[in-house]
């Protein structure tokens, strides 16, 4: 390896050449938090040559990439200025942060150990989780009140009534009478001004009127072009 | 007939009844049940409700019975014994417990002794994002959300009593303490060296 640019990296977030994870990382499309700098740090053991100037450059990016992720890791409002810690301090706190970074993962390696000393401990778990009792009591119920609601649903209901579709039609003879006076008073009318405030039963009733006196030849009809007026006149005249 | 009688009188022992409908209750529960749930369920005293579990734990005990009754996660429960382990696991598969990651057992250590905690602090002590670690423990149901630290703060998490069912503790108390656990600065920098010379070899 000539460059530290060029340092091959095969991480769990990342994989290639450091100077590409560092462009990543200040584009902030690599989130720091997610990569680990030991890995970094064991690689470059791993490919290192004898050139100090290689390991120098390497120390100064290092360190910047681990005071950023260390920036990263408080959160923005309680941000501690770096600048104003007494370096003594800072050692102490990291010392004190490892040191309970440790601690946990030793609590890590004592709950491995425990499950490997578990694993010939099988039980059943459940599929829903205790549910409390629900109280519903019912209230006190009468046999002969649902007697009676059967009762009333055997009973065989009544006829419906037809009498709304019945129709009431008025005699032709009725319509008969009454054109034959119109023509005997005024010689001619127009059928659908003389039916126009009669309901459409009667309309139909007065229609085969009409067509009984065209048959008997008593009046001559004409119309204009289908669905204009129908004209009607005595045809003795 | 001298022996019937006898035999007649054990079984309508008062004890041996609760004992009985205890096991019953332990049969159909999903998880292990404390005394005072026993009690509630049999309807019954916790100091008599005891000495029928004691009266089941002699029953059910490891080289006497194929089931056995344990005193877990804060209660009591029934599991297999172990000389059964090999056959039950051809039978079933354990999803919570297998193939644990380093990040999920640490995170799992940190809720355990610090819980109720955010993501933020467990970020804060292993040196990385805790979000997959965090949300892998709260699938296997080994960890719940426990409410927010403060309004607006971020969700907390502890421990569910599967983490110790799983991990066979009566309760949290039974983890070792946290400063037994630190080791010695001599005992550290001896394995710094161990490492150091592995990686120059």
């Amino acid at each position: 390896m000539t460059a530290v640019a060029e340092l091959p990296l095969d991480l769990d977030a990342f994989e290639g050449p450091f100077d590409l994870l560092l462009t990543l990382v200040l584009k902030e499309e690599l989130e720091l938090a997610d990569v680990e700098i030991v890995e970094i740090v064991l690689t470059f053991l791993e490919e290192r040559g004898e050139d100090l100037e290689v390991d120098g450059e390497f120390l100064v990016l290092v360190a910047s990439l681990l005071e950023l992720k260390a920036r990263g890791l408080f959160p923005e409002e309680e941000e501690v200025p770096f600048e104003d810690l007494d370096p003594d301090d800072a050692a102490g706190e990291l010392a004190e942060l490892l040191a309970q970074y440790r601690r946990f993962r030793t609590a890590a390696g004592w709950l491995e150990d425990k499950l490997d000393a578990e694993s010939d401990r099988f039980f059943r778990l459940g599929p829903a989780p205790l549910a409390p009792v629900p109280v519903r009591p019912l209230a006190p119920q009468e046999p002969e009140s649902l007697a009676a609601a059967l009762r009333a649903l055997a009973a065989e209901p009544p006829a419906p009534s037809l009498r709304h579709i019945t129709l009431t039609f008025p005699p032709v003879s009725l319509f008969l009478e009454r054109f034959r006076a119109v023509l005997r008073r005024r010689g001619r009318f127009v059928f659908d001004k003389e039916v126009e405030t009669l309901t459409r039963v009667e309309q139909a009733v007065a229609f085969l009127a009409l067509l009984e006196l065209r048959k008997a030849g008593e009046i001559a009809i004409g119309q204009a072009a289908p669905f204009e007026e129908i004209t009607v006149w005595n045809n003795a005249a | 007939m001298e022996q019937r009688r006898m035999s007649l009188r054990l079984i309508d022992n008062p004890v041996d009844r609760l004992a009985r409908t205890i096991e019953a209750l332990l049969v159909i529960a999903p998880a292990a049940l404390s005394v005072e749930e026993l009690a509630t369920a049999t309807e019954d005293e916790a100091e008599r409700v005891e000495t029928a579990l004691g009266l089941l734990a002699s029953r059910y005990r490891e080289g006497r019975s194929g089931i056995v009754l344990e005193q877990v996660a804060g209660g009591y429960a029934f599991r297999a014994a172990r000389e059964a382990a090999e056959a039950c696991a051809r039978l079933v598969e354990r999803p919570v417990q297998r193939g644990l990651s380093q990040a999920a057992l640490e995170t799992l250590a940190i809720v355990a002794y610090l819980g109720p905690v955010s993501r933020p602090e467990v970020a804060r002590i292993r040196g990385v994002a805790a979000d997959s670690a965090v949300a892998g423990l709260v699938e296997r149901g080994l960890i719940a959300e426990a409410g927010r630290g403060q309004e607006g703060g971020a969700i907390r998490y502890e421990t569910t009593p599967l983490f110790e069912r799983v991990f066979g503790l009566a309760g949290l108390s039974e983890l070792p303490r946290l400063d037994d656990l630190a080791e010695d600065d001599e005992g550290l920098r001896r394995r710094l060296e161990e490492v150091a010379g592995s990686r120059g070899a």
